[in-house]
């Protein structure tokens, strides 16, 4: 029996000025069912989904609803439809309490004024139900990503959704989290839910999904049942070659430590951090969000000085230099939130390309426009950002793009160590691929490399020796080989103490 | 014993100084108030000076006209909600620099107050007198000592702001419409996403506090002089603006912020009286705004979303 079709969208057309961000494209979601939406950086699923949403309107082209054409032009509309999107990034009120973000819209009240027992009940019962578990009470600015997420995904049940759309859910998840929210997905769905999830991981789209949609620059490349699909299948669909899903590391003779932290402190967030980085090695730092890599990477960077201990550069104390004078050491530095801290939104990608490195543009104090033009050209170029020119501004690259762009612009600028952090976040296939190609190449040619990750594969695949930092401190250390990815994610978790393993010097 | 104390100088010159901090705060907290409802929706006010200055005229025009106080005060706020709609679509329509379009307001106020003083009234400096709002008495609670004097024998305006200063309280943080207000400020973004009108928001909070903005230049005129002189409100819309900064967008903290900035202005109108030298005297409510501004305000936290214009198809989200 042929399920009943809960969406279709049918020869949607979207364009932005002279970019075609959709070309006919359709897309049938049945009821009931879990559909994944796949396809390269920047080939337009999230737009698709902001159609749906009544975020953007369509140039061309119908959506029908069981069977029903309908026209969805705020988002007000599609959620009295019975849609709910969960954004890429986050769209939660940071100082408002967990409570006050899921109810807001549709608040219960009495009398006009708001009933806090009744809105309480509500959230918690759908909660319970679903397992997932949220402190109500706690501000948003004060919760982990992962409790985020849930928060999220409350908000979207909250309002009654029947079609839930997910746009990089796992992105910022840790494997553990991504199971968890997986097992909330299939409970929805035994309850009826239609999901669209967006993911870039074709693991997690073969573990969760029914049926996988693909789009390739903005054109349907077709739909495949999940059981009918491998990885290798998936990756051909979305970039039209084959791709090599594992990294092939070449063997590099390391070199002499060029860099070094020497018993880090910063408050009670991290403790005793010894780091040795030998040139051409790759260092991987595994560990949950929250364990003190961002103040790790801070400190390295010189956003913030440590209470105690030294960091070390070539024999050189860096401890109190600067920002800008580390960048001028050969300092490279990919930061783990490319909004937050990478790119300036409203800037134009040229100026994006450069930030940082303005003073080497510089002729006469003034900007030498042809020597930035050839660099930012270079830099989309080498690192296939896609984007009109490089007059674009920066928000209106795909999450992706923005993250290649990110990438190119430090390494484009030749540095010698290289602190990278969550490189390939939200970035697809072919782009992966492509960046560890292109972060092996930077350890053949010699460079240090710190890698911080949430990734398991992506920090086994890379790094020849692996730490994992667990609540500021760094548990173990060891070579790549010696972890299993079990033993890992216990490490991670805090589960095993260090003493269980012989650490190699 | 306790008659003597009651009777002392120093009682006396204490409470009538409090008094009169009560007087000079009434104006800055309405507008503080009015400043509270806009910047939580993410609109900078800094036209404040213009909306007191369009509220004093109209309410003393309005005053003139019907020689009805009240009905002077009905139009002040009129005036004030009508200016406000001018700067919420300029800012809002047709997405100018909020600060750009504030002092732009402000020299609009000025302008045509001054405009219409010589149009209606062939005088550019100043009004004739009309019938004001005179302050009342409270049965029985005036009479109480100390307390009866400071907060019992005020203009109808105090009152009102307290009164003001309860519901808006009541209405920021009890209310969904509140909540919504200040999710707003943070990130229309979210807020547009879960399909609240953002903007119908952000046009009626913006009007609100034009009129309450309105209400505290009303009081200047109608509640202190019963006329309007030119630029009369010399520069309180930015003490309220700062006060509405100290009090952290908070009904009941900005309320109290103007307290301190009227106690600052009622020690700068006694020394005068003491011959201090003017000049010196009428720096202290200014020097104490920057101090405290300089002070504290790394404790507060503005609405993050300030002063940004929001349009739903370009954000990143
Ligand atoms: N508001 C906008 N203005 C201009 N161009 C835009 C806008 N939003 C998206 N685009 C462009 O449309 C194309 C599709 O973007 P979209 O965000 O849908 O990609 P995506 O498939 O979600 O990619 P990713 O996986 O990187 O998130 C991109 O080239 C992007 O630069
Ligand atoms: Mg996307």
């Amino acid at each position: 029996m042929e399920a009943l079709e809960a969406l279709r969208m049918n020869k949607i057309v979207k364009s932005f000025g002279s970019l075609k961000a959709l070309d006919q494209v359709d897309l049938t979601v049945a009821k009931g069912e879990i559909h994944c939406l796949l396809g390269e950086n920047g080939a337009g699923k999230t737009t698709l989904m902001k159609i749906l949403y009544g975020i953007h309107q369509q140039d061309e082209g119908e959506i029908y609803l069981n069977a029903k054409k309908v026209k969805i032009s705020s988002p007000k509309e599609a959620i009295t439809q019975g849609i709910s999107m969960v954004f890429q990034h986050f769209m939660l009120i940071p100082n408002l309490s967990v409570m006050e973000n899921i109810i807001l819209g549709q608040e219960e009240t009495k009398m006009g004024i708001l009933a806090d027992k009744e809105s309480r009940n509500k959230v918690a019962n759908l909660s319970e139900k679903l397992g997932l578990k949220v402190r109500l009470d706690m501000l948003v600015e004060d919760i982990p990503v992962g409790e985020k997420q849930r928060v999220e995904i409350i908000k979207a049940l909250y309002r009654g959704a029947e079609i839930i759309i997910l746009d990089e859910p796992t992105a910022v998840l840790t494997p553990q989290e991504v199971s968890e929210l997986f097992k909330v997905l299939k409970t929805l769905k035994e309850d009826g839910k239609t999901i669209i999830i967006i993911t870039h991981k074709l693991k997690e789209t073969l573990a969760v999904a029914d049926k996988v949609t693909v789009l390739r620059n903005g054109k349907n490349q077709g739909s495949i049942t999940t059981d009918k699909a491998t990885p290798e299948i998936l990756a051909q669909m979305m970039v039209g070659r084959n791709v090599m899903l594992e990294v092939v590391k070449g063997k590099v003779e390391k070199g002499p430590v060029i860099f070094e932290t020497k018993g880090l402190n910063l408050k009670d967030k991290l403790k005793n951090i010894n780091l040795k980085i030998h040139a051409g090695e790759i260092v991987g730092i595994a560990g949950v969000e929250g364990n003190g890599q961002t103040e790790l990477l801070e400190t390295l960077i010189g956003l913030c000085s440590p209470t105690s201990g030294s960091i070390i550069f070539d024999q050189k104390d860096i401890t109190k230099d600067s920002v800008e004078e580390r960048l001028d050491q050969g300092l490279g530095f990919i930061p783990e939130d490319r909004n937050d801290r990478g790119l300036v939104n409203n800037f134009k990608l040229w100026q994006n390309a450069i930030l940082g490195y303005q003073k080497r543009y510089e002729k006469k104090g003034l900007l030498d426009f042809a020597a930035i033009t050839k660099a930012s050209e270079t830099i989309v170029k080498n690192y296939q950002v896609k984007v009109l020119g490089i007059d674009s501004k920066s928000s209106s690259l795909s999450g992706g793009n923005a993250q290649k762009l990110l990438v190119g612009r430090v390494f484009y600028h030749n540095p010698r160590v290289l602190i990278i952090a969550h490189p390939t976040r939200g970035v697809d296939v072919g782009a992966i691929e492509y960046l560890h190609k292109e972060i092996l190449s930077m350890r053949s040619q010699g460079k240090a490399i710190l890698l911080v990750s949430a990734d398991l594969d992506e920090i086994r695949q890379l790094s020849d020796r692996i730490a994992v930092i667990y609540e500021g401190a760094i548990t173990i250390e060891g070579d790549g080989g010696d972890f299993t990815e079990d033993e890992l994610g216990l490490y991670m978790a805090g589960g095993l103490r260090p003493e269980s393993k012989v650490v190699k010097a | 014993m306790l008659e003597q104390w009651l009777n002392s100088d120093a009682v006396f010159l204490t409470v009538a100084l409090l008094a009169s901090t009560l007087r000079m705060a009434t104006p800055l907290g309405l507008a503080a108030l009015g400043a509270v409802y806009s910047e939580r929706a993410g609109v900078i006010n800094l036209g404040l000076e213009g909306l007191m200055l369009g509220g004093a005229f109209f309410g003393i025009l309005g005053s003139y006209l019907t020689g009805n106080a009240w009905l002077g005060v009905l139009l002040a706020a009129l005036a004030g909600g009508i200016m406000a709609l001018l700067f919420a679509l300029v800012t809002l329509r047709y997405k100018a620099n909020h600060v750009v379009a504030g002092v732009a307001l402000n020299l609009l106020g000025l302008g045509f107050t001054t405009v219409l003083l010589v149009a209606v009234w062939g005088n550019r400096g100043k009004s004739p007198d009309v019938a004001g709002i005179y302050p009342i008495y409270i049965p029985y609670l005036s009479d109480l000592p100390i307390v009866g004097e400071l907060i019992f024998r005020q203009s109808p305006f105090f009152y009102l702001l307290i009164i003001l200063m309860i519901l808006s309280w009541l209405f920021f943080y009890r209310t969904k419409w509140g909540l919504r207000l200040r999710a707003i400020g943070e990130n229309p973004a979210a807020v547009d996403s879960l399909g609240i009108p953002v903007f119908t928001y952000k046009y009626l909070a913006v009007i609100a506090g034009g009129m309450l903005a309105a209400l505290g230049g009303a009081y200047l005129s109608l509640g202190e002089l019963s006329m309007f002189a030119r630029n009369m409100v010399s520069g309180r819309g930015y003490i309220a603006l700062a006060a509405n900064i100290l009090g952290n967008w908070n009904p009941i903290g900005v309320v109290l912020a103007s307290f301190l900035f009227g106690l600052a202005n009622a020690i700068e109108m006694n020394l005068q009286l003491y011959g201090w030298p003017t000049q010196f005297v009428q720096m202290i409510p200014y020097v104490v705004t920057m101090f405290v501004l300089g002070g504290f305000v790394r404790k507060v936290q503005a609405p993050k979303a300030l002063g940004q214009h929001f349009d739903r198809s370009n954000t990143n989200m």
